[in-house]
């Protein structure tokens, strides 16, 4: 009944083939290179059709936001700083999502299982995926402005009016700034988190649900007022928006409130992160 | 060769894995065994760096596996066949260990051969997979870095006799060549086909450890009649010790004297050999009788 007639079929593992010996020879394997991690975790972002799609729509969501700009707004509206604006809308909310599923997806669709045991130091894939969410960020926002660029020339042209490029390398910078913090903002709930709808929900609610109600409070408590530079991230970083910051004040309330709202949360879920179970 | 020393895991007041030691040497099959629960797979987390321990050590070859540079062309692991991002292919989840391992570009295509998941199959997306696909594919990625030992958690879940045969035979090649191969499974038949050594687990301790021999050497002999009282008696008469089964007794003897008194009894008997397959099985009952769930399955 249980007469056993294994065929062994000659597996590839030809290097290890000390049979019943004590120990095959131990052939030291390379480290994994971290431009090797960066490569794969990219990769990762976009392999999925939920990832094609992210993508995709970072193109499709700024063509059409800069054609809702050519079509309904005024001529005299139809500048660049209009169409970053408009274009740059739906980028704070596509890429956070990018960055906050490249790592919830490892819990929330359980990858982290292979991906953990492939890097068990897994303060190297946080690290890569980082970089990406950053690269993908800055990459994300250029697009984006390409596009703004196209929209106003065509918008303008259309219209019959002149092409205004009426903004400064300076507020470019200080809006791809104001948009990588946001990104970094989801990324950091992603780490905290790790469940990709507690993430999502928990950005909208920082972004969105939390500036109303500090906006609410600082209008009716005074001492808010006073104090919400220095303790209301959205409320700085949305300053950065409208170009970089005029007093060394504004920066060094941004870098405060960067540390609290992103830096010692980062920390903690990444703290959490290196010692929690993968399951 | 894998060895676990003093294995402990806790979750509060709740000891999932309780000072659990044993060794899975090289070029052996090491047959993980245990109830549902028992804490077979926490161990296994345990020993690829997916669960920190409470105490005690897990070493892959001397190592800590969080210490091995290059994990997965040491040590092939399959822990959840169903652990895949739903919305890749097979062929990228491949693709991915290909590019992280740093291995050449064929071994993808290689694999999938191997694991014999064909170009359609490897072009769906993982959602549209089979249990037994999936746990192809699972395979596909433990062996894709070549690796010298294996740590499978129930991978013949879900696959076809065909799939468990395949299974079967990869694993005996495997160790045949040298490598270690740790598996874990509640198919008491598919352990013991398969397995050179047991580690029986329960309720996260040891229960019983030892070379498939060893352990089943006890087991005796399994003899059937028609007449099973008349069995049972010539049996103890002659001072064989027997314990019940299905349609005849476990006899505590070797099957020569076994036969030889039932010759000598006149009882003519249906069916007469070494209890390895019901003797495991029984083993497993026994040891885990007070362990089990289902509590003492007679």
């Amino acid at each position: 009944m249980t007469t056993m007639t294994t065929t062994p079929e000659t597996p590839r593992t030809s290097g290890t083939a000390t049979a019943g010996t004590a120990r095959p020879a131990r052939s030291e394997h390379a480290p994994i290179p971290f431009s090797r991690l960066l490569g794969v975790e990219l990769r990762k972002m976009f392999d999925t059709r939920a990832g094609v799609w992210l993508m995709a729509s970072v193109g499709g969501l700024a063509v059409i936001a800069s054609a809702a700009v050519v079509l309904w707004a005024p001529d005299d509206a139809l500048t660049y700083e209009t169409f970053g604006a408009a274009v740059g809308m739906p980028m704070a909310v596509v890429l956070p999502v990018i960055a906050i599923l490249s790592v919830t997806s490892e819990w929330s669709q359980r990858t982290g299982l292979t991906t953990f045991t492939w890097v068990p130091r897994r303060g190297r894939v946080i690290a890569a995926k980082t970089v990406n969410a950053v690269l993908v960020a800055v990459v994300g926002m250029l697009i984006a402005f390409a596009i703004g660029a196209v929209g106003n020339v065509v918008g303008s042209a259309l219209a019959g009016v002149d092409t205004v490029w009426n903004m400064t390398l300076g507020d470019f910078f200080a809006i791809q700034l104001a948009n990588l913090l946001g990104v970094l903002i989801g990324f950091m709930l992603g780490v905290v988190l790790r469940s990709s709808p507690a993430a999502m929900v928990g950005y909208l609610v920082v972004v969105y649900v939390l500036t109303g109600l500090t906006m609410t409070l600082a209008a009716f408590q005074e001492w808010f007022a006073d104090l919400q530079p220095w303790v209301d991230f959205n409320y700085i970083q949305g300053a950065l928006f409208e170009g970089p910051y005029e007093s060394a004040e504004g920066w060094a309330q941004l870098g405060v409130t960067t540390v609290i709202w992103l830096v010692l949360p980062l920390a903690f879920g990444l703290w959490r992160t290196l010692r929690a179970e993968v399951k | 060769m894998i060895e676990v020393e003093h294995l402990t895991r806790t979750y509060g007041g709740y000891t999932a894995v309780d000072d659990v030691t044993f060794t899975a040497h090289s070029g052996r099959v090491t047959g993980f065994l245990g109830p549902n629960g028992a804490g077979k797979s926490t161990t296994m987390r345990v020993l690829v760096g997916l669960t920190p321990p409470t105490s005690g050590t897990a070493l892959v070859d001397g190592r800590r596996f969080v210490d091995l540079p290059n994990p997965g062309r040491e040590v092939g692991v399959l822990l959840d066949a169903s652990a895949q991002h739903a919305g890749r292919t097979g062929r990228e989840i491949l693709t991915l260990a290909q590019r992280t391992l740093g291995l050449p570009r064929g071994s993808v295509e290689e694999m999938l051969d191997r694991v014999s998941l064909t170009e359609d199959e490897a072009g769906r997306r993982v959602r549209n997979y089979s249990l037994g696909m999936r746990q192809r594919l699972g395979i596909a990625v433990a062996l894709i870095g070549e690796p010298r030992v294996l740590v499978l958690d129930e991978p013949a879940n879900g696959l076809d006799p065909a799939g468990i045969r395949w299974m079967r035979d990869l694993l005996r090649g495997y160790a045949d060549q040298g490598g270690t191969v740790l598996l874990s499974s509640h198919l008491l038949h598919e352990i013991e086909v398969v397995a050179d050594d047991l580690v029986v687990i329960g309720q996260g301790r040891i229960v019983v450890s030892g070379t498939k021999e060893e352990l089943l050497a006890g087991a005796g002999t399994l003899v059937r009649a028609r007449d099973v009282a008349a069995l049972a008696a010539a049996l103890t008469a002659a001072g064989i010790g027997t314990t019940p089964t299905d349609g005849g007794v476990l006899a505590d003897a070797e099957a020569g004297r076994v036969g030889e008194t039932c010759l000598a009894a006149g009882v003519p008997l249906t069916e007469l050999r070494a209890a390895d397959g019901a003797g495991l099985e029984e083993m497993f009952l026994a040891l885990t009788a007070d362990t089990q769930r289902e509590g003492a399955a007679a």
